[in-house]
């Protein structure tokens, strides 16, 4: 919870083993880089806008975590975050994005023509194709910590900016607070209605304060191209269709968030983005190009396979229910994604899908014939 | 002896501790109001208006004082310790409530944040309480068991009795803003004084972060464990952080008296007994409380106290004795007469399901208990409770018979 800025001086009269959490139990990136003397230094440090290292750690404090899947565990409330807490953020990262190191640079590369094929997934088998990233407006604090008149003002720019958008991007926004029940029934079934987080690694860092205020959904008239504000990032941006032609979506993707970004910068209020950590996020897992690149593709074979797993990781892939993110999937479907997100570029994670897809559509169609696949496994990329 | 923290205590004007004497009870400090320093003012980039929360929706006290004059008034103000009104009340910014039940939607985060938030917490405390007006009148508190009368019920009706209220430790932050170190502090104050109880009070604390598993069974099996807060009125107030870090139970051998260390308060207060005898229930739960608080005095410490607001605890509702007297209490037939809502309104009491608050009733048992917290004594609330208790407990009796019932009279109005 965001504190007030005299909050943390106050704290600073108790001794640091008495603050310091107990992380005894904790399974999650920060409590395993996070030690007392750690703590001791950084504590007495505020960003300029007033976030403070136990706003930092909080979700992470709060959630120990799983045996098997390693969240996060800390979260940013500005931009300057990543720099006042470098000494914790940095490992972090590091674990997180496969050693990657404070001096190394990111590089972003949204030049659709620049991917090679996928536009001809086979379509029996993947359902759908989807690219989703999210985008910090510069100037303004993140979701955990910005106040309501921060919030609302991050929504009236993003509506200005988007309903200015014409062609295939021409649009509607729907404020979350003031949308007709037949207006959220349809958002519903299109399956674009975002709702309160209930997840308490987002809760418990605050970021679902005053909800829905400031919250709302833009898509476009072809349901094709869609935008969340103030949800768990300042804008997620989707670019999405049924089918395969995943170089469609992500051409759709690119030149959409071009154009949002040039509005932006014309109000002075660019996208928060620097050369080492590529676009800033309040999650540091979703750093660098933020993208989710993914199909929703029927494996029931492949998915049942021992290899399975060791595939997806060689592939630099990861699997998903038809739900999203914690969800299992149902009929042999799965959502397969790009794992990756900081050290590599757009296109070249959008290219390991579109590869990784390809061969695992392939891999299946041999197993359905009753053939082996032992021959198709690929190195690791 | 106090470590950190007497500085924090020595700071405020003594006046003096009175012991209690026979049926005469006054203690603690009495907090004037404009001795509360406040904070350097919060930094703030939006003007008040931008930040004004939208509550056209929202139904809760909270809401219907919180006018954008008094947010611009109070928003740039923190309580010494650093708590802001945003962070006071953004459960009820949070949690809209319900056309039917009226949630407070507010909380305090330290004893200060009653005196520097008065202009909202003030119509708060009146709309909840009945119309009482901390700004002119005074709270009574009286613990002397010994002045209840017919107090034990008839075991075929009433299953089982408790009494509860809760305690904050002065010079410490309350449940949503306390630090991990002053919550751990609370723990150790608390439980060093426990350690001091005899007799029938003789007792054990386990700590949530370090029981076994045998103990935690054998918790739940005697319904004294508790959980981590799930209701989004507590979460959303961040009562919840850092769980289960300083978290406990301690109760007595006998399983009749039961103290929770930092969970909606820093302490709650239990005392229960299975069948009618509300008595000695509430005779043991003056006696420990009482005891407690001598021997965290002791120990250097005192309970956030004072005359206008009684004992002072995180919710706005649970000010004044924070008490809720109550029975398990067996009515099928009266549950099923549509004259019971008015009943229970005229007496004073409220029903709840078995499961606590917000639970619905089971086999025609309800939890009865009494409604009001702010402006009567201790030993007046429950007083009350008995009262009322056998008085359904007659109409239950003559349901039985075939007789009919009266409403009993309203009481008249406590507070202008």
């Amino acid at each position: 919870m965001p504190f007030g800025n005299t909050h943390n001086n106050f704290k600073l009269n108790y001794k640091v083993e008495d603050e310091f959490p107990d992380l005894s139990k904790h399974n999650n990136h920060m409590a395993k880089i996070l030690t007392k003397e750690l703590y001791g230094k950084i504590r007495d440090r505020q960003t300029p806008s007033g976030y403070t290292l136990d706003d930092v750690i909080q979700t992470g404090v709060d959630n120990p975590g799983h045996p098997f899947i390693m969240t996060v565990g800390c979260v940013a409330g500005d931009e300057e975050s990543y720099e006042v807490f470098k000494e914790l953020l940095d490992p972090v990262i590091s674990d997180r994005h496969g050693g990657y190191k404070p001096s190394d640079k990111h590089k972003t590369d949204l030049n659709f023509e620049n991917l090679k094929g996928g536009d001809d997934l086979d379509p029996n088998y993947v359902l759908s194709s989807r690219v989703r990233t999210g985008r910090s407006i510069k100037g303004f604090t993140l979701p955990p910590h910005n106040s309501r008149g921060e919030r609302r003002a991050i929504e009236k720019l993003s509506v200005e900016a988007l309903t200015s958008l014409d062609g295939e991007f021409k649009g509607k926004y729907y404020p979350l607070k003031s949308m007709t029940d037949a207006e959220q029934e349809q958002l519903i079934s299109d399956h674009f209605l975002f709702d309160k987080p209930v997840s308490p690694l987002l809760t418990c860092a605050g970021m679902a304060r005053d909800w829905p205020d400031g919250r709302g959904i833009m898509h476009n008239d072809n349901k094709t191209f869609l935008v969340w504000v103030n949800e768990e990032d300042h804008l997620r941006v989707i670019s999405m269709q049924p089918g395969g032609n995943m170089r469609e979506v992500f051409k759709r993707f690119c030149v959409g968030l071009q154009k949002i970004e040039e509005i932006f910068k014309k109000h002075n209020h660019g996208f928060m983005w620097n050369e080492h950590l590529g676009y800033i996020l309040t999650c540091p897992s979703n750093l660098g190009t933020g993208l989710r690149g993914g199909v929703h593709v029927k494996l029931p074979k492949l998915s049942t396979h021992a290899k399975f797993d060791e595939i997806l990781t060689r592939l630099r892939l990861q699997k998903r229910g038809t739900g999203g993110v914690d969800t299992a999937s149902v009929g042999g479907v799965f959502d397969i994604s790009n794992a990756d997100r900081l050290g590599s570029s757009e296109v070249a994670q959008v290219q390991l899908v579109v590869d990784g897809v390809k061969l695992m559509v392939e891999m299946e169609k041999k197993l359905e014939k009753g053939e082996a696949i032992d021959s198709m496994i690929p190195a690791q990329k | 002896m106090a470590s950190n923290f007497s500085r924090i205590l020595s700071s405020k004007q003594r006046i003096g501790v009175l012991t209690f004497v026979g049926g005469s009870v006054t203690a603690g400090f009495l907090l004037h109001r404009q001795h509360v320093g406040a904070a350097a003012p919060v930094r703030r980039s939006y003007p008040a208006s931008a930040d004004y929360p939208d509550l056209r929706k929202h139904n809760n006290c909270m809401a219907s004082s919180l006018t954008p004059a008094i947010y611009a008034k109070l928003c740039d103000k923190a309580t010494p310790n650093g708590y802001t009104l945003d962070l006071a009340i953004q459960t009820g910014v949070d949690n809209p409530g319900h056309p039917f039940i009226k949630t407070v939607g507010m909380v305090a985060g330290d004893e200060e944040s009653y005196e520097v938030f008065s202009d909202l917490l003030d119509p708060i405390i009146k709309e909840r309480h009945n119309g009482y007006d901390p700004s002119t009148m005074k709270h009574p508190t009286d613990l002397d068991a010994s002045k209840i009368h017919s107090g034990n019920f008839d075991p075929r009706y009433v299953l089982s009795s408790r009494v509860r209220t809760g305690r904050s430790i002065r010079g410490l932050s309350l449940p949503p803003a306390c630090t991990r170190a002053e919550r751990r502090e609370v723990e150790r104050v608390v439980v060093d004084a426990l350690a001091g109880l005899h007799g029938d009070l003789d007792g054990k604390y386990y700590s949530l972060t370090q029981m076994t598993d045998g103990e935690q069974q054998q918790l739940i099996d005697d319904h004294f464990l508790f959980d981590k807060p799930v209701s989004p009125l507590l979460t959303c107030a961040g009562m919840a952080r850092d769980w289960p870090d300083a978290r406990g139970i301690w109760h007595n051998n006998e399983k009749t008296f039961l103290v929770w260390v930092n969970e909606e308060d820093h302490t709650r207060v239990i005392s229960m007994e299975k069948g009618g005898n509300m008595k000695r229930v509430f005779e043991r739960f003056c006696k420990g409380l009482l005891e407690v608080e001598r021997l965290i005095q002791e120990r250097g410490w005192e309970f956030m106290w004072n005359e206008r607001l009684g004992y002072v605890l995180t919710c706005p509702s649970n000010l004044g004795t924070g008490l809720r007297a109550g029975v398990h209490v067996k009515l099928p037939l009266l549950s099923k007469d549509p004259r019971l809502s008015k009943i229970l309104d005229n007496l004073r009491l409220q029903k709840r399901g078995t499961g606590g608050v917000d639970t619905a009733a089971v086999g025609g048992v309800f939890d009865i208990s009494n409604l009001d917290r702010l402006g009567l004594s201790e030993v007046q609330l429950v007083q009350t409770v008995v009262d009322g208790v056998n008085y359904l407990i007659e109409c239950e009796k003559r349901l039985e018979k075939g007789q009919d019932i009266k409403v009993p009279p309203p009481p008249l109005k406590q507070f202008k």
